[in-house]
């Protein structure tokens, strides 16, 4: 539809085409907010808008309806609408569409590759350096952490399952659990246990505190076996007398003999009591989703750098809790909420606090793995992927999804230049969504953009959706909109593009503009 | 563009700072006195730049650098006649004539030894200096090199100071904890094409009227950005969009150019990537840029590794010993430093069956790398090998030694303090093993 346009406009009719536009343009004032004010949806928001108005600090208005669908695509399945799915959700008309989308892509198979995503950046699933799972306990762990996300394990026993794990790393996935680490003596596994259940760093801790914690890890082991590569993760089963024990929130236990002390600190931490085991999830279940944590960092929970908005926090945590850690709820929860479904402007302008305080959405730059599956999606290509490990050569199927690249050994230029997670500590530092000069040169200058903002008009791409409606100017503009930015061209944006292609600058031009705004390149 | 993107971040870089320099203070005395046999003095470094020629894979010692013509057959297959070079006491092998013919030029170093076969911990060793493991993923050379002899000492040019022709290695050539700032910009492309089309770079067919047309539309099309302007994520973007317009005005473009290069020269290097690669290369030192890395793929020659070798060996033959004589005589080899090296060696012992048909596995213990210019004396050997190749019979060089000197050499001290953001206290190289930094070559 769009290049059968492109070319019939440019070939035969600009002027026609400039009057078309003025004549069916709707205009739209603020694409991206609605004027009604943040009205409190549930408990999360009358917490918030309390928090807020304590610090004298009002909420931001709610988003547009094409804000909000981009933004809920992105957060749940880190996979822009298609122009159909767009179109359908801004015509629909009825009351409770939100709540129905949100429902609808929570099922999608993409929530649990992307949220895959996630989990395997901070459980640092990696064949190589540092933390040398190779690619068949990569491959494993991945596939271990996608089932559970997929069947939405409660996070309880998620958690158990992997501090309990052991088995050999080609078939028990979570045994890899303990494989991902640079370093294996115990206290480096009190370390990662800390910081992937607790997200706290033991670096700052005192180091009678640090060999306390590591007592817990101090019976796993590793052995070897015939398989190349292959390994077992095992429990240590010597002869040990029954130890007291102190766990990092000061309290005292026991291990008895022959217990495997691993199994206590488990019973200890994964407990509905441990307010820092509930509380990390629930931060870094709304980090996920917002982009900065109520704890932010999400992996800095001490004195120092304490919850934003401390009572929202624990009402979350208690939440999953009731829930019986269903973490599917408490996303579902998130969503729902007008603090979600804020603008992306705060009410006063330009302010950055705002932004942190969830006095409105916070921007910021789609991950390299999104972005990258955006423009796969925007332009019907399929990205290459290079594995630097010569043996196994691994290689992916045309179209494959970058968000569900199991491994990040694989990789590409794309990936590097915009920062995907190196998953070399979990920290949430590994990715690196900075803005630098590759990224702007990439998408301006590239030969990849530019061709395909040239085949996006038309020789040669034959669009799927050509239903043979009448070409009309406007219909076409949408499509194009709708394709990159999820929403309908505003007025003042036909305008400019007629006026463009009046000038003579090729309609390929208007495409690359798009791909280049902001708006597109952003999360808001 | 600055990565300290709110205010925790920045109070964190500045605690980190702190701390980093509290513990370069504390760590200084430790380096008076913690030098050990073959530390080269850093203040004596002339170099300004480094072409990295990364032969991909792992190069045979036996057929490049460490001929053993009498080690028979199940050694050297039918290349057992090398050739005597322009300098005293050099040999190589019979398939690098043109190398042959300009020895005084370079050293060989035939005893580097890392003692691992695995091509991932291999090449991170090569690239980092480091053995794996510790917790810490480090910067290769590049990065460093690029940081200290670059960003650190005010280089500003249009042209990044890290350049990868022109795949990325991906984790070898990355910048490890130093961070996204730091990792090299990679061509893209294919040198021997032309134009050579130099991602974000070159566009064929763009013309600078059309580039700045679309700029005033993306200005006015950029709908949410002028809705935001004030939020610090989107000027930032504004920023980083109007630095990388001023990177495509200008010359750099044009040191991307190979056509303007005289057809002679580009002949004279072979009208391959390879060649082409290196004369792209010498451009880039020409212009001041700091690192180089030309990633020379095939190397791993497990099966059939004489036929692969006949085939591809006069390509850089031609190509390595036109650069180092152009450098020469340009007066722009004493400032730069060319290095040859892949991850490890070959096995000695060729496999003459099935599924090999004469082939060479990979090998660790010991290997050959080369070392011009820069100050690096040419003409010389350093260690020795047993007479199959497989031992090492006099003076192991250590990976970390061997880049240690290139250091030196560039005036970055191996032992100073690798000063990072996330405020890791490390030096920029391991101390020096008991063998040393090679001295005998400065």
């Amino acid at each position: 539809m769009v290049n059968n346009f492109w070319k019939h406009t440019l070939a035969m009719n600009r002027v026609c085409f400039c009057a078309a536009v003025f004549l069916c343009g709707l205009v739209y004032a603020n694409p991206f907010e609605e004027s009604a004010s943040f009205k409190a949806v549930n408990e999360i928001d009358a917490l918030l808008s309390s928090s807020l108005s304590k610090q004298g600090v009002q909420p931001a208005p709610l988003c547009s309806d094409a804000v909000f669908m981009r933004r809920v695509y992105l957060a749940v399945l880190g996979t822009l609408p298609t122009a159909e799915e767009a179109k359908k959700f801004l015509n629909d008309k009825s009351a409770t569409k939100r709540t129905t989308l949100i429902d609808r892509l929570l099922e999608r198979p993409e929530y649990a590759g992307y949220w895959t995503l996630k989990w395997a950046d901070l459980l640092r699933c990696k064949a190589e350096f540092p933390v040398n799972l190779w690619p068949n306990g990569a491959a494993v762990y991945y596939r271990w952490i996608h089932d559970s996300i997929r069947e939405n394990k409660p996070y309880n026993r998620f958690a158990r399952e992997l501090l309990l794990s052991k088995g050999s790393n080609f078939r028990n996935g979570e045994s890899n659990f303990y494989r991902a680490v640079a370093n294996r003596d115990a206290e480096s596994l009190a370390e990662v246990a800390a910081l992937t259940f607790m997200g706290v760093q033991t670096g700052p801790w005192s180091s009678e505190k640090q060999k306390q914690m590591a007592v817990f890890f101090s019976r796993v082991g590793y052995k070897g076996t015939a398989q190349w590569k292959e390994e077992i993760v095992f429990r240590i089963r010597k002869p040990l007398e029954s130890t007291d024990v102190v766990f990092p929130d000061g309290t005292h236990g026991q291990v008895k003999a022959e217990q495997d002390p691993r199994q206590v600190f488990a019973d200890w931490l994964v407990s509905p009591k441990n307010k820092q085991f509930n509380e990390n999830i629930a931060n870094r279940i709304w980090y996920w989703l917002f982009g900065n944590g109520l704890v932010d960092p999400p992996d800095n929970f001490s004195d120092e750098n304490p919850p934003v908005h401390p009572a929202l926090l624990s009402y979350l945590a208690e939440e999953l809790v009731r829930e019986k850690y269903d973490m599917k709820h408490l996303v579902r929860l998130i969503l729902n909420s007008a603090a979600f479904q804020q603008s992306s402007f705060p009410v006063k302008r330009g302010s950055q606090q705002r932004q942190e305080l969830f006095a409105a959405y916070p921007v910021r730059r789609l991950d390299a793995e999104v972005l990258q599956d955006a423009l796969s999606q925007i332009f019907g290509v399929s990205a290459k992927y290079v594995s630097e490990v010569p043996e196994p050569f691994a290689s992916l199927p045309n179209h494959y999804r970058t968000i569900m690249i199991p491994d990040t050994s694989l990789t590409s230029s794309f990936l590097e230049t915009f920062g995907r997670a190196t998953r070399d500590s979990g920290l949430v530092s590994d990715r690196n969504n900075g803005i630098t000069e590759s990224q702007m040169l990439f998408l301006m200058n590239s030969a990849e953009i530019n061709q395909w903002a040239t085949n996006f008009i038309g020789q040669g791409r034959n669009r799927k959706n050509n239903t043979g409606k009448p070409n009309v100017p406007r219909e076409a503009a949408d499509e194009m909109w709708l394709q990159i930015l999820s929403r309908y061209p505003t007025g003042e944006e036909l305008k400019t593009a007629a006026e463009a292609l009046r000038s003579g600058t090729p309609a390929a031009d208007i495409v690359w503009a798009l791909i280049n705004s902001t708006e597109f390149l952003c999360q808001h | 563009m600055s990565t300290l993107n709110n205010l925790e971040d920045r109070r964190q870089f500045l605690k980190n700072t702190v701390a980093g320099s509290l513990a370069c203070a504390a760590g200084s005395r430790g380096g008076l006195f913690g030098g050990t046999a073959g530390n080269t003095a850093p203040k004596q470094g002339k170099a300004k730049s480094v072409i990295q020629i990364w032969m991909w894979g792992g190069p045979s010692h036996l057929d490049t650098f460490d001929p053993k013509p009498g080690a028979g057959k199940d050694y050297c297959g039918t290349w057992d006649k090398p050739l005597a070079t322009n300098a005293p006491h050099l040999e190589i092998s019979q398939s690098l004539p043109n190398l042959a013919k300009c020895a005084d030029l370079y050293s060989v170093v035939r005893t580097l030894t890392h003692r691992s076969n695995h091509h991932e911990t291999a090449a991170y060793q090569m690239q980092t200096g480091r053995a794996p493991g510790g917790g810490l993923v480090y910067p290769c050379v590049g990065a460093v090199i690029s940081k200290i002899k670059g960003y650190d000492a005010g280089y500003n040019d249009k042209i990044p100071p890290y350049i990868v022709l022109t795949t990325s290695q991906g984790r070898f050539s990355e910048s490890g904890f130093l961070g996204q700032k730091y990792k090299p910009f990679v061509t893209g492309g294919d040198p021997s094409k032309m134009p050579f089309i130099v991602s974000g770079y070159v566009v064929p067919g763009m013309t600078e009227q059309r580039q700045s047309r679309r700029q005033e539309l993306l200005q006015k099309l950029d709908t949410f950005a002028n809705a935001a302007k004030g939020d610090q994520l989107v000027d930032e973007i504004g920023i980083a969009r109007e630095n990388a317009v001023q990177l495509l005005q200008g010359d750099a473009v044009k040191t991307f150019d190979l056509a303007s290069e005289p057809d002679k020269i580009r002949d004279a290097y072979g009208k391959n990537w390879f060649g082409q690669a290196c004369l792209m290369a010498r451009r880039l030192v020409q212009r001041g840029v700091p690192y180089v890395t030309i990633n020379y793929k095939g190397w791993d020659t497990h099966r059939r590794h004489f036929e692969t070798l006949t085939r591809r060996q006069p390509e850089w033959d031609a190509g390595l010993s036109m650069l180092l004589k152009e450098l020469a005589d340009l007066g722009l080899l004493d400032t730069t430093i060319v290095w040859w090296g892949g991850e490890f060696g070959r096995t000695p012992k060729i496999g003459w069956e099935s599924p090999w048909f004469g082939g060479r596995g990979h090998f660790g213990n010991c290997f050959s790398a080369v070392l011009a210019g820069g100050g690096f004396k040419g003409g010389k050997t350093v260690g020795e090998t047993d007479s199959t190749g497989s031992k090492i019979q006099k003076r192991p060089v250590e990976v970390a030694d061997f880049l240690g000197s290139i250091y030196a050499q560039l005036g970055i001290d191996p032992d100073g303090k690798l000063l990072n953001e996330k405020g890791i206290d490390t030096t920029n190289m391991p101390a020096a093993s008991e063998a040393g930094r090679l001295i005998e070559l400065v």
